[in-house]
C-alpha cells in the first residue's frame, strides 16, 4: 500500500515471532523522536512516521482467535477488586495479582493485546523480570490506558467527559519508548442522561484528538466510546443512541486525519439497559449490535473489540459467539476486564497456594472467549460464578 | 343475499361497529408507526423492504447502469457531434436503439432516464419503461435541477431541484421509475473545496436522498469531484475521503436507510493535466478511499466514468475488482460518455447504422460487465473506444 515513507527507528513487531514466542523487543537505535516526512500535499498525511507499524500492530492484535485482556484498572479501581477478596490495596498486592495474570502459561494463545495502567507498565513481576517483557515474550501486544479519568461536563445534563489531552504527545512517545504498542482512551455516554448533542460531541471530538496524537507517537488507539449499561431503556434506543455516536466519532476522526488502517474499536453491545424490563437473547443482540457495525463501521478497520460492560462472563462469551455465526468485514472480538478476571480473581483469594487454579480458570475464560470469536463456542460445563452479572449501577472506572 | 334479509336496525349496528373497528385499527397502525419513526434511526416507511430490495438488485455483480440521463441541453452536444438535430425525435431515436438491444440490456441493472425519455414510447409504441421492465432493467430518473455558483467561492457549486421534490418523485414512482439521482459537483483548487462547499453539496445529497427514500425511489448519492487540475492523485484521494466522510456524516444525520442507497462516486485519478497513472495504482488509491469511508450496508458502489475513455474505465474498473482486499460492497459503473460514445459516433444519425451501432453497444456493455468480475481482458472496441472524452470545465 502507498503509505507515506517510514523511519525505522523503533522495535518492530513480526507476527511470526509471536508465533515462536521468542523476545523480540528489539530496543531502538535512535532517540525516540520521529522525523516527520514533508509531503506534497498537507492534507495526505496520515499516521506520519509510524504507518505501516500501526497497521501490522492493529493486524496482530486483530488476529483470528484471540482479543484483549483489559487489565488497565487505575489504582483506585484496583482496590476496589483487591478489596472484594480481603485484600489490602498495596503496590505488592496490585504486583502480585499482574504477575498472576501475565504468567499465566500459554496465554498468547487467546490473548493478543493486554491494557496495562501506567504503574503496571514500568513494573516488573514478582520474579523481578519487566511485566512487559512477560507479555512480549507470550506473544502478547503491551498496550497503555492514556486518559486521564472522567470529570463531570459543565452545562450538560450531570454528565461527563474524558480527560488526558494534555501532555499526551510526550507521554505517548514515553509509553513507546518503554515498550507498549497501543492505547486506550474510554469516554462515557449516558443514556438516561440524554444523552446530549454537547455530551456525545465532547466524547467523539476528545476520542479523536486522542487517536491522532497516538498515531503520531506509533501507538495504535484502541477508540472507546462506552454507552452505559445503565438505564430503563429498551434496545432500540440502545440502537439510536449508538448510531448517533459512531457517527459523530468516525466524521471526528476523519477530520483529525486519523488512519483507519490502524485503529482499533472498542464499543460496547447494543442491548436493552441493565434495568429494562426487555431482556435480549445473544441472536438479537448479535442482530442489533452487526446492523450497527454494518451502518457505520468502515472496512478500514481491522477490528472492534467489545467491552463486556458488567455483563457477566457467560453473558458476554455468549454475545460474542452470536456475532461471530458469519464472516464479518473486520475482525469482531473481545476487549474484557470483569469478564475474564472475575471469576480468576475470587480463586486466587490473594493466596499464593492458589495462583495455578487461578491462571487455570484465566485461560478457561481465555479459551471460551477465542471460541467465541471464531464462533464455535457452547456454554456447556460454564461455572456458577462465570455466570453472575456483574452490573454496578452508576459504576465507575 | 343474506345482507338484505337482516333487519334495518342490524344493519345499522353492524356498519356502525365496522366502521368503529377500522377506525381505531387505523388509529393504532398510525401510533405505531409514530413509535417506530420516533424511535428509530434510518428510515423505516412503507418503502424500507422495497428499497433494500431494489438497490441490492441494482448491485448485482456482473451488472451495473447505464446514464442515458442527459438533459435536452447536453444531449443537443452530443448529437451535435455527430451532425445530428436536436429534436425530439431524434432524442427518441437515440433512446430507443439503446433500449432495444436486449443482448445488452442483460449486462445492466438499471437505467437513468431524464424526465423525456421516462414517458417517451418506442417507434411501435411502447413505453421505454415497459422495455426495460421486462428486460430485468429498473427505470430510475435525473431529479436534480442542475449546478448554480456559492457566492463568494472560487466558482464552486451547489445542486438545485428540492422544489416539490417529494411530489416530483411520486410522480416518477407512478411512471415506473424506482431510483433515482442527483449530482453534486466538487472541484480541487489552491483552496478548493470549502468547507462550505463540502458542506452545502453533503447536506444537499443527503436531503435529496431522503425525501427519495420518503417516496419509493432508491436514491444514487453523487459527490463528482471534477478530475480538472494539475493535483497528483494523492491529493484527489485526499480530497475523496474528505468528502465521502462528510457525505456520509449528513445520510447518517438526515437517517438516510443506507442498505437502501447506492454511492456514485469518481474514481481517484491524477489530475487532468497530470501525468497518468497505472489502473492498478487508481485502484488502489480508489479501493482505499472507500474502504475508510463507505459503511458495508451500503450494498453497491456505481463509478461515473468523468471524461475517462470508455477502454480508461472499463480497464479501471476491472483493477478495483481485482484487488485482493476485503470490499464488501459490489463495485460496479454507472456510466453515460463511456458507455455511449462509439455508439454514438456509429450511429451517426442514420437507420441503416442502427444494427452496427448496437452491437457498438453490446460490445461495452459486456466489457464493463466483465469489469465488475474482475475478468477483462481488454482490447474491446475500436480507436473511439481509448478516445479520451474529457472535457475542462464540463458542464453536465
Amino acid at each position: 500500500m502507498a503509505s507515506a515513507s517510514l523511519l525505522k527507528s523503533s522495535p518492530v513487531f513480526d507476527k511470526s515471532e509471536f508465533v515462536k514466542g521468542q523476545p523480540l523487543l528489539r530496543q531502538p537505535a535512535v532517540a525516540a523522536v520521529p522525523c516527520r516526512p514533508v509531503s506534497s500535499s498537507a492534507l495526505t498525511v496520515r499516521a506520519s512516521s509510524y504507518a505501516d507499524e500501526l497497521v501490522k500492530t492493529a493486524k496482530t492484535i486483530a488476529s483470528p482467535g484471540r482479543g484483549i485482556l483489559a487489565m488497565d484498572e487505575s489504582n483506585a479501581t484496583c482496590g476496589k477488586r483487591l478489596d472484594s477478596i480481603g485484600l489490602e490495596n498495596t503496590e505488592a498486592n496490585r504486583q502480585a495479582y499482574r504477575t498472576l495474570l501475565v504468567t499465566a502459561p500459554g496465554l498468547g494463545q487467546y490473548i493478543s493485546g493486554a491494557i496495562l495502567f501506567e504503574e503496571t507498565l514500568y513494573q516488573s513481576t514478582t520474579d523481578g523480570k519487566k511485566i512487559v517483557d512477560v507479555l512480549v515474550d507470550q506473544g502478547i501486544v503491551p498496550g497503555i490506558k492514556v486518559d486521564k479519568g472522567l470529570v463531570p461536563l459543565a452545562g450538560s445534563n450531570n454528565e461527563s467527559w474524558c480527560q488526558g489531552l494534555d501532555g499526551l504527545d510526550s507521554r505517548s512517545a514515553a509509553y513507546y519508548q518503554q515498550g507498549a504498542r497501543f492505547a486506550k482512551w474510554r469516554t462515557v455516554v449516558s443514556i438516561p442522561n440524554g444523552p446530549s448533542s454537547l455530551a456525545v460531541k465532547e466524547a467523539a471530538w476528545g476520542l479523536a484528538r486522542y487517536a491522532a496524537i497516538s498515531q503520531d507517537n506509533g501507538l495504535v488507539p484502541i477508540v472507546e466510546p462506552e454507552i452505559l449499561l445503565d438505564g430503563d431503556h429498551g434496545i432500540e434506543r440502545t440502537f439510536e443512541v449508538a448510531q448517533k455516536v459512531w457517527a459523530e466519532v468516525f466524521f471526528y476522526l476523519a477530520e483529525n486525519n486519523v488512519m483507519f488502517e490502524g485503529i482499533l474499536l472498542k464499543p460496547s453491545m447494543v442491548t436493552p439497559g441493565a434495568e429494562s424490563k426487555d431482556k435480549a437473547t445473544p441472536e438479537e443482540v448479535a442482530d442489533y449490535t452487526l446492523k450497527l457495525l454494518k451502518r457505520r463501521i468502515p472496512p478500514a478497520v481491522p477490528g472492534i473489540m467489545f467491552l463486556s460492560g458488567g455483563q457477566s462472563e457467560v453473558e458476554a462469551t455468549l454475545n460474542l459467539n452470536a456475532m461471530n455465526q458469519a464472516p464479518n468485514p473486520w475482525h469482531v472480538s473481545f476487549s474484557y476486564a470483569r469478564a475474564l478476571q472475575n471469576t480468576c480473581l475470587k480463586t486466587w483469594g490473594g493466596r499464593p497456594e492458589n495462583v495455578k487454579a487461578a491462571q487455570e480458570v484465566l485461560l478457561i475464560r481465555a479459551k471460551a472467549n477465542s471460541l467465541a470469536q471464531l464462533g464455535k463456542y457452547s456454554a456447556e460445563g460454564e461455572s456458577e460464578e462465570a455466570k453472575k452479572g456483574m452490573f454496578v449501577k452508576g459504576y465507575s472506572y | 343475499m343474506g345482507w338484505i334479509m337482516l333487519e334495518y336496525s342490524v344493519k345499522f349496528h353492524c356498519l356502525y361497529i365496522i366502521a368503529f373497528a377500522s377506525c381505531f385499527l387505523k388509529f393504532v397502525r398510525l401510533s405505531l408507526l409514530l413509535i417506530l419513526r420516533t424511535t428509530m434511526s434510518a428510515f423505516v416507511g412503507k418503502y424500507a423492504e422495497e428499497l433494500i430490495k431494489n438497490a441490492k438488485y441494482i448491485a448485482t455483480p456482473g451488472k451495473g447502469i447505464l446514464a442515458a440521463d442527459e438533459s435536452t441541453g447536453t444531449i443537443g452536444k452530443r448529437l451535435a457531434s455527430i451532425n445530428v438535430e436536436n429534436i425530439e425525435s431524434n432524442r427518441q431515436a437515440l433512446r430507443e436503439l439503446l433500449f432495444t438491444s436486449p443482448s445488452s440490456l442483460s449486462y445492466l441493472s438499471g437505467v437513468i432516464l431524464f424526465e423525456e425519455t421516462l414517458y417517451q414510447k418506442t417507434s411501435d409504441g411502447k413505453p421505454f419503461v415497459e422495455v426495460l421492465q421486462e428486460n430485468d432493467v429498473i427505470p430510475g430518473i435525473k431529479v436534480d435541477k442542475g449546478t448554480v455558483e456559492i457566492a463568494g467561492t472560487n466558482g464552486e457549486t451547489t445542486t438545485q431541484g428540492f422544489d416539490s421534490l417529494g411530489a416530483r418523485c411520486q410522480q416518477y414512482y407512478k411512471a415506473g421509475a424506482r431510483f433515482a439521482k442527483w449530482r453534486a459537483v466538487l472541484k480541487i483548487g489552491p483552496s478548493e473545496p470549502s468547507e462550505l462547499s463540502i458542506q452545502q453539496n453533503a447536506q444537499g445529497l443527503a436531503r435529496y436522498a431522503i425525501i427519495c427514500q420518503e417516496n419509493g425511489l432508491v436514491p444514487i448519492v453523487e459527490p463528482e469531484i471534477l478530475t480538472d487540475g494539475s493535483h497528483d492523485i494523492k491529493k484527489c484521494a485526499a480530497v475523496t475521503e474528505t468528502v465521502l466522510a462528510a457525505v456520509y456524516k449528513a445520510l447518517n444525520d438526515h437517517h438516510v436507510l443506507l442498505e437502501g442507497t447506492l454511492l456514485k462516486p469518481n474514481m481517484v485519478t491524477p489530475g487532468s493535466d497530470s501525468p497518468k497513472v497505472a489502473p492498478e495504482v487508481i485502484a488502489e488509491y480508489t479501493v482505499t478511499a472507500l474502504r475508510r469511508t463507505v459503511p458495508p450496508a451500503v450494498p453497491g458502489i456505481v463509478f461515473l466514468s468523468g471524461g475517462q475513455s470508455e477502454e480508461e474505465a472499463t480497464v479501471n474498473l476491472n483493477a478495483m475488482n481485482k484487488l485482493d482486499v476485503l470490499k464488501p460492497w459490489t463495485l460496479s459503473f454507472s456510466f453515460g460518455r463511456a458507455l455511449q460514445q462509439s455508439t454514438l459516433k456509429t450511429w451517426a444519425g442514420k437507420k441503416e447504422n442502427v444494427e452496427k451501432a448496437q452491437a457498438a453497444f453490446l460490445a461495452r456493455c459486456k466489457a464493463n460487465s466483465e469489469a465488475t468480475l474482475g475478468k477483462y481482458t481488454g482490447g474491446s472496441g475500436g480507436d473511439l473506444a481509448t478516445q479520451s472524452l474529457y472535457e475542462k470545465g464540463y458542464k453536465y
